[in-house]
This record gives C-alpha cells, sequence and structure tokens, in this order.
C-alpha cells in the first residue's frame, strides 16, 4: 500500500510537472492584442519600453500628486490595453467663442472639465462663460512612434488645401505654437515660429511628449518637470486642494512614458487573405475612403533604428479635413476650425471592441456604436465618400466593413 | 522594534529545542473535543504545548509553498514563498480570565504584526467581555483562518479583498454561547477602530478595503472618532451545521478636523452570511461564505470605485484515504475543490447603461494529505478568469500550487 502511494505520489508529480506548461493560460495571438513592441529593439529598449510600460499603468493616489481634480487615476484607465476609450472616460474641453476671438478660460479652470476630485475637494463644474464644448474620447496609443518619425515633408505631400486635384478633399496642415520644451528635430519643418501638429483629434500637438505632459496635468493632474503649475478648483480657491510638491513626477518619468509610446507595435492586420475582405479593400479604395484614410508611409531615420525607414499602415493623412455641420462641434484649436478633425488612423480598428467593453464606439466622442454609423456621420469634405458608401449594395457594405475589421 | 521582536522570538524558540531532548518539559494541551466548536471559537480551539509549569501556554502554524503561476502566457517562474509565520501564546491568568495572543510574521518577516491580543473575561457563559486587539467577527474566514485547517494554499479572494482578512482592530466587545443538546447559538459585538480614507485613495485602482490594514495608527487612534462596530450571530446543530449572519460598520472618511467639519461622513458597511458542515456517512466537508459590501464613494471618484462589491466561495472537501500511511495513524488524503467569484464593482454605468465589471472568477481543484490533523500537505491548480471594469476580453491566470502548514 506505502509503496502504491508513493509510486502514484511521484507519477503525479511527474505528469504535473511535464504538464505544467500545458495548463498554463496560452498566450493570445499577436495580431488579437495591441499590446507588445516594435520589431527590431534591442533588449537595452525592450527594457526601456517595460520601465514607460508600468508608467502607464501607474495608479496616482492624492499622496503622490493625483489632482486635486482629474479626470482618471492613471493612463491606462483611458486607453485599456492601449486601445479607444469608453464613454464613462469621455473628456469635455470647453472655451468661450466670440465670433473669431476664443477663449480657453484658463483662468476659470479650462481648457478641461476635470469631473474627479480627491477626497473632500470639490469636482469641477464648466463655468457658466463656456458656450462651445466638445467631447473627446481617448484614441489607441499603437504605433505613435512611426507617425512620430514621419518627416514633415511626407505629410506635407498630401496637402491639398485649394483642393487644386479637384478631388472634393482638400486637407490642410494645423500649425501650432510648440511647447517651451520642444526641441526641433530634422524631420520636422518650421512655418514661421509654428510647427506641423500631427497628434490630438484636431493635430493640435507636435510630438508624443507634447501630448504626454499635457495629459499627465489635464487628464490626471500630475505636474511634471515640464509644467510645474498644478491643477486646483477655481471655485474652490486658487492653488487649493494639493499639498504635494511639484514637480509631481520627473522628467525621466516623462521621458519614459514617451518612450513606451514610441515603441508600442503598429497593430497587425488580420484575415488580409479572406476574398471578402480583399474586396472590401477594393471598395474602400474605390470610394474614394483612401483620399484621407491614406494606407502607406515610410518613416524618417530615426535614433531608434527599428524605427528608421519603415513602411507602415496607418490609413492617415494627418491632416485636417472639414468634416461637415454634423461633426462640427465649435471648438476652435490651433487652425482647427470647430469642424475640422485630423483623419484619425484607421489601424486597430478591428480590435476597437476589445478596448470598449466589447461594443463600439467610434468617432472623436464615441457617438457612432457602429461602422454604418460613423459613416453616416461624415460630411464636409467626406459628404460624396459617404454617399458613394450608402450607394453600394449591402453585400459591399459588408465587404467594406470586413476590411476595416481586418485593421 | 523588529530586533527585539526577534530575540524574542529566538528566545522561545531555543528554549523549545532544548526541550526537544526533555519530552518531559513541554506538555501538549489536548484540544477539548466535548463542545460543539465554533467559528467563533477558532482562537481558542488550536494546538497549544505548555512549558513545564509556566504559566504561559505557546503554539502557533508556519505556511510555506512553492507556486508557478502564468497570465496569458507569462510566467514568472517557479518561486517560493513563506506567506506566513505566526505564534500564539495564551494563559489563563484567573479562573475564567484569560489572555490570548497571536502574532503573525509575513513573508518571512517583512512584516511583523499582532493579529490578535485580548483578555478575555467570562462574567456568565452567555455575557463575557474582551477586549485588546480584536479580529473582527465578519464572516468566517476572517475568526477561523489558520492555515494547517485548510486544504487550499490561497486564502479565498472575497475574504481577503472585500473582508481584508485577517482583519484586526483595538477595541472591546461582549460575546456569549447559549448551548443546549445538539444546538449552540453564540453573538459577538465589538466596537473598534476601523477603515480610513485610503479604501477609495490607493494603488488597486478600485474600492480597496484592504487598503486600511497598511495604516499601523489603527492600533493607535481611530481615524475619525467614529467607532467601526462589528457584531455576529450564528448557530451550529451538531448533526446541520454552522450558520453565521455578520455585519460591520462604520464611517471611513475624515469629516471632521480640529472641530471643523471638512466633509459629509461617508459609510462603509459589510453583511456576511457563512456556512459550514459535514455531511454524515461520507464525511463531505462544505464551507461557504458570501459578502457583500456598501461604501459611500464620493460623487467625484471615477467609476472604478464602485459603490458596492460582493462576492464568495464554496470550498468542497472530500476525504479519500483514512488509515494509517508511512506509519502516521489517521492519516488523510483528501481531494478538494473550490469555485470563488469576487465582484468589485456591482452596478452599470452611468454613460451606458451597461455593467460594470471588475471581477475575478476561480476554479481550484486540490489534494491534500494529512499525516495528522494539525498538519496539511497540499497542491492546488488554479485557473482564473478576471475581467477589467468596462468587461473587455478576460486576463486568464493558472498555476499550480504545492506546500504545507502545520502547528507547531
Amino acid at each position: 500500500m506505502k509503496k502504491t502511494i508513493l509510486l502514484s505520489g511521484i507519477a503525479l508529480f511527474i505528469i504535473t510537472m511535464v504538464a505544467c506548461e500545458k495548463m498554463l493560460p496560452p498566450a493570445p495571438k499577436d495580431e488579437e492584442i495591441l499590446a507588445g513592441t516594435i520589431p527590431g529593439l534591442t533588449p537595452q529598449q525592450e527594457h526601456e519600453h517595460l520601465v514607460g510600460d508600468i508608467a502607464f499603468g501607474k495608479i496616482f493616489t492624492p499622496e503622490q500628486g493625483l489632482g486635486p481634480i482629474f479626470v482618471q487615476t492613471s493612463c491606462s484607465n483611458c486607453h485599456a490595453g492601449n486601445g479607444k476609450g469608453h464613454p464613462t472616460n469621455v473628456l469635455t474641453r470647453f472655451a468661450n467663442v466670440n465670433g473669431s476671438i476664443v477663449d480657453y478660460l484658463l483662468s476659470k479652470g479650462g481648457p478641461q472639465l476635470q469631473q474627479s476630485s480627491i477626497m473632500g475637494y470639490p469636482a469641477e463644474v464648466i463655468p457658466g462663460e463656456a458656450n462651445v464644448f466638445s467631447k473627446r474620447m481617448a484614441p489607441a496609443i499603437m504605433g505613435l512612434g512611426y507617425i512620430a518619425a514621419l518627416s514633415d515633408a511626407s505629410i506635407l505631400a498630401n496637402v491639398d488645401s485649394n483642393d487644386v486635384d479637384a478631388d472634393g478633399i482638400s486637407g490642410r496642415i494645423n500649425y501650432v505654437n510648440p511647447t517651451s520644451f520642444f526641441i526641433p528635430q530634422s524631420i520636422h519643418i518650421p512655418n514661421g515660429s509654428q510647427y506641423i501638429g500631427r497628434f490630438g483629434k484636431k493635430a493640435e500637438k507636435v510630438t508624443i511628449q507634447d501630448q504626454v505632459v499635457f495629459a499627465l496635468k489635464q487628464d490626471i493632474g500630475i505636474t511634471s518637470d515640464f509644467d510645474m503649475q498644478d491643477l486646483y478648483n477655481v471655485q474652490a480657491g486658487i492653488n487649493t486642494g494639493d499639498n504635494v510638491t511639484d514637480p509631481e513626477v520627473s522628467a525621466s518619468f516623462v521621458y519614459s512614458l514617451v518612450f513606451y509610446m514610441r515603441t508600442l507595435k503598429a497593430p497587425t492586420r488580420r484575415n488580409t487573405d479572406d476574398p471578402d475582405v480583399m474586396a472590401g479593400e477594393n471598395l474602400f479604395n474605390q470610394i474614394g475612403c483612401n483620399s484621407c484614410h491614406k494606407s502607406t508611409f515610410v518613416t524618417a531615420q530615426s535614433d531608434i533604428e527599428a524605427l528608421s525607414n519603415q513602411t507602415f499602415h496607418p490609413y492617415s493623412d494627418f491632416l485636417l479635413h472639414d468634416m461637415g455641420q454634423l461633426l462640427d462641434d465649435s471648438y476652435p484649436e490651433g487652425n482647427a476650425k470647430g469642424s475640422e478633425w485630423r483623419t484619425p488612423p484607421l489601424w486597430g480598428l478591428g480590435l476597437a471592441k476589445d478596448s470598449q467593453g466589447g461594443q463600439l464606439f467610434l468617432l472623436h466622442d464615441g457617438r457612432a456604436t457602429t461602422f454604418e454609423g460613423a459613416i453616416s456621420f461624415h460630411g464636409g469634405e467626406a459628404a460624396s465618400r459617404r454617399t458613394a458608401f450608402n450607394t453600394l449594395s449591402e453585400q459591399q457594405k459588408q465587404q467594406l466593413i470586413k476590411f476595416l475589421e481586418s485593421l | 522594534m523588529k530586533q527585539t521582536f526577534l530575540f524574542l522570538l529566538t528566545s522561545v524558540l531555543s528554549i523549545q529545542a532544548f526541550s526537544q531532548s526533555d519530552s518531559s518539559f513541554f506538555k501538549r494541551i489536548p484540544t477539548d473535543t466535548s463542545k460543539l466548536k465554533m467559528n467563533m471559537d477558532a482562537v481558542y480551539n488550536r494546538p497549544f504545548l505548555q512549558m513545564g509549569k509556566l504559566p504561559v501556554s505557546i503554539g502557533g502554524y508556519l505556511e510555506a509553498n512553492s507556486s508557478y503561476f502564468g497570465t496569458d502566457g507569462v510566467s514568472e517562474g517557479l518561486s517560493f514563498q513563506i506567506p506566513r509565520m505566526t505564534i500564539f501564546l495564551s494563559s489563563t491568568i484567573k479562573k475564567r480570565i484569560k489572555f490570548l495572543s497571536e502574532i503573525e510574521l509575513e513573508e518571512g518577516g517583512k512584516e511583523i504584526g499582532i493579529e490578535f491580543a485580548s483578555m478575555d473575561i467570562e462574567l456568565h457563559p452567555l455575557f463575557n467581555l474582551r477586549g485588546g486587539v480584536l479580529m473582527n467577527p465578519i464572516g468566517a474566514f476572517n475568526q477561523n483562518h489558520d492555515g494547517p485547517k485548510w486544504e487550499f494554499i490561497s486564502r479565498p479572494i472575497s475574504a481577503t479583498t472585500i473582508i481584508p482578512s485577517t482583519w484586526s482592530n483595538v477595541g472591546f466587545g461582549v460575546f456569549g454561547k447559549y448551548g443546549r443538546n445538539n444546538l449552540v447559538w453564540a453573538y459577538e459585538a465589538y466596537l473598534t477602530n476601523g477603515f480610513d480614507d485610503k479604501i477609495i485613495a490607493n494603488e488597486e485602482n478600485r474600492t480597496w478595503l484592504p487598503e486600511s490594514k497598511k495604516n499601523p495608527e489603527r492600533f493607535e487612534e481611530s481615524f475619525n472618532g467614529i467607532p467601526l462596530i462589528t457584531a455576529k450571530t450564528a448557530i451550529r446543530h451538531r448533526k446541520i451545521g454552522e450558520v453565521g449572519i455578520s455585519w460591520m460598520g462604520g464611517v471611513y472618511n475624515k469629516f471632521e478636523e480640529d472641530g471643523i467639519v471638512i466633509d459629509s461622513k461617508k459609510r462603509v458597511d459589510a453583511f456576511a452570511i457563512d456556512f459550514n458542515t459535514t455531511i454524515p456517512k461520507i464525511n463531505t466537508y462544505l464551507n461557504a461564505e458570501w459578502v457583500w459590501a456598501m461604501v459611500d464613494v464620493p460623487d467625484s471618484s471615477p467609476p472604478q470605485f464602485g459603490n458596492k462589491q460582493q462576492g464568495g466561495f464554496l470550498d468542497i472537501v472530500q476525504p479519500i484515504v483514512r488509515r494509517k500511511m508511512f506509519g502516521w495513524e489517521n492519516s488523510t488524503i483528501n481531494l478538494a475543490f473550490r469555485t470563488e467569484y469576487t465582484d468589485y464593482n456591482v452596478g452599470t454605468f452611468k454613460e451606458t447603461g451597461e455593467n460594470r465589471y471588475d471581477h475575478i472568477i476561480a476554479i481550484v481543484p486540490g489534494i491534500s494529505f494529512r499525516p495528522s490533523a494539525q498538519t496539511v500537505i497540499r497542491a492546488n491548480y488554479r485557473y482564473h478568469w478576471q475581467k477589467d471594469l468596462l468587461g473587455n476580453p478576460p486576463s486568464l491566470t493558472a498555476g499550480f500550487q504545492f506546500g504545507f502548514s502545520t502547528y507547531f
């Protein structure tokens, strides 16, 4: 008996050890997730990416400087799995617009509402002077390194402000004033004192770092070496509510976040050999969606070798387009008018549901819950493309949507 | 403090080592099995050793294990842990006046804490006074958590993250029991220090009651001057089993400072129901607990901080072999299975009307070998599904655990 039990125990142990790996959950396929690094990073760069990943997921507490007013407590809360945001975390920008005069109400808590607050401190409410409001849903953040490594020249190549080619599309640049910490690189081409914005819903940010510093402060209430002035609720009193020494995070923390985003992989396409997907891609090009949603770019030389001279497929031209009345939020940013939006990259669209709780929330504010719905909001320059989509047969529409889902 | 404690511990263990060569020095106090034991008796229902004529009895337990886990295809490899070693000291000061303490060293001594240190005065079996560091009697696991009593290496998730077991505080109160024939009824009611606002302001990114355990000040003073009330009543029938219901509630935030009102009072309340029984003849042991927590979360908190949580577990333990094995009389081999569920954010999003998720579902099959009732050698396989707040595809974690736990 003793021998039987002993042998059974040893056999069970061996089986367990052999089966060990088999009984652990497998890694999701690369094309099913938005996490992971761009190919070709060195081990040291992979490590830097991990450091940034931790910073991206860091949950801030009041002792660490959270708030005192904020939208969320970490980057990853708005960009779940590096993907698109959810209506529960929609940002609200506000301003007072009077003709051509735009007041972002900075002395009244502008430009962004922080609807959350630390315990015992009042959350912000939109001041009465505000007369325009813009809701913004967090975008997916993968592949940003490729966009950051584009030369301004390759963005300028698609500019057609006066629609010279008469295709109805007249993309233009949003030239914006650079931040105080902006250091021009060889890819940047100035226009007087302004530079080309390529990040943000209205292309209002020149670099990833601009966006990171802005979001740390406006979304989480975290000051950094690049912006030392903390948020406070004007209605509670100037400079109230936060007793944490500024800056609340160092420059290296910001750099880690920037490196993380620069080295996040681009989404991997799925089902590319599916006949419906291929037919959908043809239809996408035939009806002219690719006039703005341009498929292919090539990066310039980058300090990260893995980003140098790389071909990538964002399905965007990074230019501003007039999207018509339905999408006009009346909220100008830089040179972008209320109805003008930067062409959002479509890559990763097929995985949007996996970061939005199994549903779709598309367009800048998440108002569209289907691909058809999102297309139906296209107006202005894109109106003709919307009309062309509507003339497709039901089968063709489904093929085009299958193509979008493959991105 | 830590050094002093370690010195004292070493001294006690040295005496114990010396006594190994003199078996007459140590006297094992037999556990009283004549009465119906309940979860509330767990602090006394432990093996103790008495050293010679010293008026103090000592005891304790050790847990050690190894684990190999992976999440979504990524494993940290094999690791070894000593989650806790606990020392009990007890003495009868005078007739019906007892002292009992439980000192825990967690993670190899990284944290040393007094889990329990109380003086009990029995005025009547139905009316006992208890004061000191108390284990709040919420649910069953918090009261009855000694490692060697369980066939599972990990503690139940709901019992450690909604009820922050082991959850003990300074305070006082009363307890009592009344028994007749096959039935025992018992109650406990205590006032203690309680929670603080870290249950909202924490790095867990959710309403997290265990965060208050990190505040050592709670053994010195109340965070807000309002005591936490904990009350439990339970009934046990010799053939049917034991069922208990318990409640714990109080104010967790600082609403007043220097006499100035700075916030409204915000409450935290938890209700629990627990049940355990052994099915006659087949000796299947069932143990279950369910807890609900309600927290007044400020309206200005982001949605991941839920105002309702719930969760529970069901353990099934089936002895399959009970005989002399390897020379140990009455050794037992058990098959065990745990299923558990914990939802940290019950409710819906106001923006979409959709469910808030942030939940964990887990199953844990296991096998254990008990050479004696005081020692368990156990192996578990654990698989759990964890969904984030939005309900995105779950993160999958699974792994093996192997370890032992023994009273000494």
